[in-house]
């Protein structure tokens, strides 16, 4: 059968955090409830799943991009039109170092840019389950069940503090 | 420094919000003054292409004067961004949340205003486009096989302004998304759309909402060298040109890098305190911040003084001919002695004595009369960088000119402050300019805590 979102509205941290572990004592696995909130709650508040990110690794990346580009745009530039100046190498490490630098960083910030997007799941197309009253302070536990399960984590979110629970027809329970 | 009242989401949301979901009176009737001013500078701009630069007071050897002055003010100005958005991130200070996002984007726009001053400077501007076709949009320039000077300072300069402004709106975007989806949520039609399409879908769950603070961190500490190196490239303008003398200081650099520190922090509270007064923001931008502003701008303009004190100092110790003309010109001669008395009263003394009194810190007005003082002066500093600099700069006396600026380069300086207002005030109601869910985090952190008597406010940190 397939799966279906029901969404929970909370008031409080301490009644969202509940409903997750009357969720993980009803055997919903972690990966099918999350916390949906409108402003940075401390990490674990919600007794919620760690996910690992590799959000590290593309700065790392576009330096190196940037690096190199960096190189081969200054050395190449000089190689193409040799001036000659105050008798100095055409090829000079300190100037070079300059340009090089800003690529390096440019490269590694727009590539860090890109890794925040892609590690959020953005965009994200299909929004799934949402209600607006989350950007109001609420706090919503969007659950992923199957569809004879709905009745049960209906009442188990309600149980468990919940001001309202909005189905996937779009219209609040109540 | 938790001064304020609690605060509910929904208040901040409607508070916060209120730029964008409403007109106030104002608004248009400003817009449309500003908006003249600026049509007035550009079409005076047109004005000076067409009839060349002999309509500027411009002329040999200070053939740098009022153009490159602002445009090294507003890059400047541009430094607050970072300043308080990026290390006060890392240093988890507080009192950073309602000041980050208007910083960030008064940096975008400063930067963008910097950039067309070089711009028009080049006198024959349309021979930018042959960076245009020379390779599709992208800026470098090698038509007729004559490929840039990479050993100039000219051509370091534009890779780090762009590389900071690229850097600073990627980072104001993508702060921007939670708030985004904030406002898809609260709009309707096209304004629902456009909101919901630059939200991305965001939904606010942990992952995303941990991505984000180490995202903040992150670029924070990415952008923190960026930042040091521009103003840095920007004073090697000077620092490097091969003519001028007095410009030859190895401390140009750091002079230059607190000194847009200074201008720029200036500049953000006196925004701040504007941004309070017009859309009643009494609850976000509260006398602490002002305060905290001031104490910090002390450390800021002392630093600066101790470098601006060695540049003249080194000038002295030297006895090169031509440096000691120009510092013969700076304080002897008037009105240039003038001018730097002025300069250095408005820029450290007058604002420094004002900010060590607590209750004139606390004093918005007075505090708007500081901050404005301090960035008269800091464009006084670059002007009286680059001008007395270029007007002695060879030993040969029938060389040594002045400048009297015209009044096509008054109006071009005044249009570039009407444009940044502009610009700020157009993207206020667009974008919230203090981060919704920055207060909202403060709010779920802050505590009090009972000490013997008295009861305190508090704030979690998280490590």
């Amino acid at each position: 059968m397939a799966k279906a979102p029901i969404l929970g509205l909370f008031e409080t941290a301490d009644n969202a955090a509940d409903a997750g572990d009357a969720l993980k004592a009803a055997g919903v696995a972690p990966t099918d409830y999350d916390f949906l909130t409108d402003t940075p709650y401390p990490e674990g508040a919600f007794g919620e799943r760690e996910e690992p990110h590799r959000l590290y690794i593309f700065p790392f990346v576009g330096a190196l991009i940037g690096l190199t580009v960096g190189i081969m745009l200054t050395s190449m530039t000089q190689m193409a039109y040799p001036l000659v100046q105050g008798g100095k190498p055409i090829l000079s490490l300190p100037p070079m170092a300059v340009v090089t630098y800003e690529s390096t960083m440019l490269t590694a910030i727009v590539f860090t840019i890109i890794g925040i997007i892609f590690e959020s799941r953005l965009p994200a197309f299909k929004q799934g389950l949402y209600d607006t009253r989350i950007t109001e302070g609420y706090i919503g536990v969007l659950v992923s069940v199957e569809e004879d399960q709905l009745t049960q984590t209906q009442t188990l979110l309600t149980q468990a503090g919940a001001v309202d629970v909005v189905l996937k027809d779009g219209g609040p329970s109540a | 420094m938790q001064e304020g009242k609690p605060l509910q989401s929904k208040q901040i949301n409607r508070e916060l919000l209120v730029s964008i979901l409403n007109s106030p009176k104002w608004f248009f009737g400003t817009i449309s003054v500003l908006g003249l001013i600026v049509l007035i500078a550009m079409s005076t701009a047109g004005f000076m292409i067409n009839q060349g630069f002999g309509v500027t007071g411009l002329n040999r050897p200070v053939m740098w004067g009022f153009f490159i002055t602002n445009f090294v003010f507003w890059i400047g100005i541009s430094h607050a961004g970072v300043m308080l958005s990026a290390i006060l991130r890392l240093s988890k200070a507080e009192w950073r949340r309602p000041a980050t996002r208007a910083a960030e984007i008064l940096t975008v726009f400063s930067l963008m205003t910097a950039m067309t001053m070089p711009l028009i400077h080049t006198g024959r501007p349309w021979r930018t486009v042959y960076w245009i076709y020379t390779m599709p949009f992208i800026p470098y320039d090698y038509a007729r096989g004559i490929w840039p000077n990479v050993r100039t300072p000219l051509v370091w300069d534009p890779s780090a302004v762009y590389t900071y402004l690229t850097s600073s709106i990627l980072f104001v975007l993508v702060a921007l998304i939670p708030d985004f989806a904030v406002l898809r949520d609260r709009t309707t039609g096209i304004s629902h759309r456009i909101y919901g399409m630059l939200a991305m879908g965001w939904q606010g769950n942990p992952r995303q909402w941990k991505l984000q603070i180490i995202a903040g961190v992150l670029l924070s500490a990415l952008i923190l060298p960026v930042f040091v190196s521009v103003h840095s490239i920007v004073s090697w303008d000077f620092g490097m040109a091969v003519s001028v003398k007095s410009w030859h200081s190895t401390i140009f650099a750091p002079y230059f890098v607190v000194g847009a520190v200074h201008s720029g922090v200036s500049a953000v509270a006196f925004v701040l305190i504007i941004l309070r007064y017009i859309y009643g923001w009494q609850n976000y931008i509260r006398h602490e911040h002002i305060d905290a502003l001031a104490r910090l701008l002390i450390v800021v303009a002392t630093g600066w003084f101790y470098f601006f004190v060695m540049e003249v100092i080194f000038g002295f110790y030297g006895r090169e001919a031509d440096e000691i003309a120009v510092r013969n010109l700076q304080f002897m001669v008037s009105p240039w002695n003038i001018w730097m008395m002025i300069f250095v009263g408005v820029t450290y003394f007058a604002p420094v004595a004002i900010w060590l009194s607590k209750s004139a810190r606390r004093n918005l007005w007075i505090m708007s009369l500081a901050c404005i003082l301090v960035n008269i002066g800091m464009w006084l500093e670059r002007f009286l960088i680059i001008v007395p600099g270029l007007a002695r700069k060879q030993l040969l006396v029938f060389d040594w000119y002045t400048y009297r600026p015209s009044s096509v380069e008054w109006i071009i300086i005044i249009g570039t402050f009407a444009l940044v207002s502009m610009l700020m005030l157009i993207i206020a109601r667009v974008v919230p300019l203090i981060p919704l869910y920055d207060i909202k985090e403060g709010e779920i952190l802050r505590t009090e805590i009972k000490i013997g008597r008295v009861t305190v406010p508090a704030v979690f940190r998280e490590d």
